[in-house]
């Protein structure tokens, strides 16, 4: 599927934000700045035409990825690079030169609540026109009120649909509303943040099906974000796995879900519940995510890792390519401390 | 207390259950005559998508439906004394102390102006008679069969002092307080991330089994039930259409509705191109069609669909309310 060509790179991204507590109780109080790294040194290459899954669980910062890519987020260091156009980083003077504009028009976002994301006092048809009249060289007003319709019929709702507001739709619905919002532009690169997990299941696997047939039709990049791995696994051809801020596991989602590398990884997937558990019982996962305030020292998954050793609880494990395909960052991986590497 | 009048009959049975909401617009009848048993040690499911009044019968069984809704008909028995129609001081007894409740925000269940010590003796001394030595020993205990480590001197900490998953083990301590014979869980594990989950069904699981707690489990999320219950109700629009063996109903349903459903689920085990899919969504209360709710959906629907309204009727192993299983049976009779 994948060409090889890379649309989306970003290079040794960390971002941190500054959770400290006011300057006044600082000073008075004598409390420490205090500083939540939410993406670590992240490398990532989204090539042309894949979907890119990224899981983990709250607070390990694929929410982050995804606002650095579409720039509702500086980096704190590191480089984004979008069709070898250098969006955000170091030696990025002017953040908003003709060429970073034009790429940027190549990428938007759909976000988790279609409650929130969609100005509830605007007419449907506006919502989906907005992106096509803020861009340059605008279209003339009926060739807008035309593409609208089409981008509606795209998304499976009716072109006279555009004259009602936000809440006469069910939550299916208005995610085919924010696609086809984010469709108007033509993007080529679709960054999804949790688009399904405010749905029920039914509507989750209508909406999961649009957006497979838009990503044929249109030759679609999508960078998929997602806590449910059930789903990543159904639309994904790669999957990257997070934890603390730091991508552990990157590798064809088949090769993940079959021979995942990572004790991480292995521990989320024995964790998910399955149609196919019927009656089973399985081992139960020990411990929770640490304070990413205070991350452990070494790798930050060493203290619930069953495999830990003295090198694990001191040096930060760097993302290395495994023999069976795709990359893990574990020092017993490395190692070939494992256990065989197919798993239950 | 009132005992069950046999061992093995079912602890908790609802008949015919009718609630609804009145509204200026007309009432609302947000479940529909529903029937079901759960016996003593069982777990029940019920699933549904949002709308399909699973938590609704939920409320109505701990009796906490919101005015101005209410039950306008049916009955709800626990262990041989019917319940439903108590008054509000005696129907606070049972809450807690027969019937323990789960709900799926750990964070709005617990006080946060309290240690959770304080919540734990306080339920333990409500409803059992205990002084508050005794009552703060067994809080202890509780605290540790789910799981909280270091519980002496966790019990003097505030409910922010604990994570989610933590929440959520402090508020099944709090439902297992005096010992109920059933637990009405609501969701209990929507609001937490996945590996957390699994430590809370585990223990949910455990618990119904060493106590012999029946528990209603309801939830949207079928891999949950899969995996803890012991029969599935599926619920749509205020109905059950579907009941059974957890396992009949997941890989062998008999209800159109329930076979969508399961077929839209995404899988980590096996590869599908599309995922199966019910086009349209769950009617509004407002305007729920005529005959079988499910009709305007419905790949198999005929014309018998939209003029009658199906019963449960058997259904291979499970009873399904669907007009395709009545075929056989009437021929079988005739």
């Amino acid at each position: 599927m994948s060409t090889g060509d890379v649309l989306l790179e970003l290079r040794g991204v960390s971002r941190t934000f500054d959770v400290s507590p006011p300057w006044l109780n600082r000073v008075l109080e004598r409390k420490p700045r205090v500083l939540l790294r939410a993406v670590e040194n992240v490398d990532l290459a989204i090539r042309r035409g894949e979907t890119l899954g990224l899981v983990g669980e709250s607070g390990c910062g694929k929410s982050t990825v995804a606002r650095l890519i579409v720039g509702l987020y500086p980096p704190t260091q590191g480089t984004i690079r979008y069709e070898g156009v250098v969006l955000a980083g170091a030696g990025v003077e002017a953040s908003d030169s003709a060429a970073q504009r034009r790429a940027r028009r190549g990428m938007q976002m759909i976000f988790q609540d279609p409650y929130a994301s969609l100005n509830p006092r605007w007419r449907v048809a506006d919502i989906v026109a907005e992106p096509l009249r803020v861009q340059e060289g605008a279209l003339p007003g009926a060739a807008i009120e035309a593409r609208v319709g089409a981008l509606l019929g795209q998304v499976g709702l009716a072109p006279v649909d555009g004259i009602k507001y936000p809440h006469q739709f069910s939550g299916g619905q208005r995610q085919r509303i924010s696609i086809a919002r984010a469709l108007a532009t033509q993007p080529s690169f679709l960054v999804c943040d949790e688009p399904t997990s405010a749905l029920d299941v039914s509507v989750q696997a209508q909406v999961l099906n649009l957006m497979r047939d838009l990503q044929r039709e249109f030759a679609l990049t999508y960078l998929f974000i997602s806590h449910n791995l059930a789903v990543v696994h159904h639309i994904a051809d790669r999957v990257g796995v997070m934890y603390l801020g730091r991508i552990v596991e990157l590798a064809p989602t088949r090769r993940l879900f079959a021979m995942p590398q990572h004790p991480y990884t292995r521990m989320l997937l024995e964790a998910v519940p399955d149609l196919s558990m019927t009656g089973k019982s399985r081992t139960a996962v020990a411990g929770e995510v640490p304070n990413p305030l205070d991350p452990p020292p070494g790798c930050a998954f060493h203290p619930r890792c069953p495999l830990a050793d003295a090198r694990c609880r001191q040096e930060v494990p760097k993302l290395l390519a495994v023999a069976v395909g795709g990359e893990a960052a574990c020092h017993a991986v490395e190692e070939g401390r494992i256990p065989s590497s197919a798993t239950a | 207390m009132t005992e069950p009048r046999h061992a093995d009959g079912p602890l908790l049975t609802v008949e015919r259950l009718r609630v609804e909401f009145p509204t200026r617009r007309g009432t609302l009848v947000a479940v529909h005559d529903v029937s079901f048993e759960i016996a003593p040690g069982e777990v029940l499911g019920v699933v549904g998508e949002s709308g399909a009044g699973k938590s609704i019968t939920g409320a109505a069984i701990i009796g906490l439906i919101d005015p101005p809704g209410r039950i306008a008909h049916g009955r709800v028995t626990l262990g041989g004394r019917r319940i439903d129609n108590l008054p509000y001081d005696e129907m606070r007894r049972i809450r807690g102390k027969e019937i323990g409740a789960i709900f799926q925000d750990p964070l709005t269940s617990l006080n946060p102006l309290y240690t959770i010590g304080r919540q734990l003796t306080e339920t333990i001394r409500t409803h059992l008679d205990m002084n508050e030595t005794a009552a703060r020993d067994r809080a202890i205990a509780l605290l540790e069969e789910v799981g909280i480590p270091a519980a002496a001197r966790r019990i003097d900490h505030y409910p922010h002092q604990f994570s989610g998953g933590m929440r959520q083990r402090v508020v099944i301590a709090l439902a297992l307080a005096a010992n109920p014979r059933l637990i009405v869980a609501d969701e209990p594990t929507t609001a937490l991330d996945v590996s957390i989950q699994a430590q809370v069904i585990q223990l949910l699981k455990r618990l119904c089994r060493e106590h012999g707690t029946a528990v209603m489990l309801v939830t949207h999320d079928m891999g949950v039930i899969a995996e803890t219950a012991d029969r599935v109700a599926v619920m749509y629009a205020g109905r059950i259409v579907e009941i059974g063996p957890v396992s009949d109903v997941i890989h062998r349903p008999r209800h159109p509705y329930s076979s969508g459903l399961m077929g839209s689920i995404p899988s980590i085990v096996d590869e599908r191109e599309r995922l199966t899919q019910i086009d349209g969504s769950m009617p509004r209360l407002t305007a729920v069609p005529s005959g079988c709710a499910f009709h305007p959906r419905c790949p198999r629907a005929f014309e018998r669909c939209s003029r009658e309204r199906p019963e449960l009727i058997d259904a291979g192993a499970t009873r399904a309310a669907c007009w395709l299983h009545a075929g056989t049976t009437v021929e079988e009779i005739a």
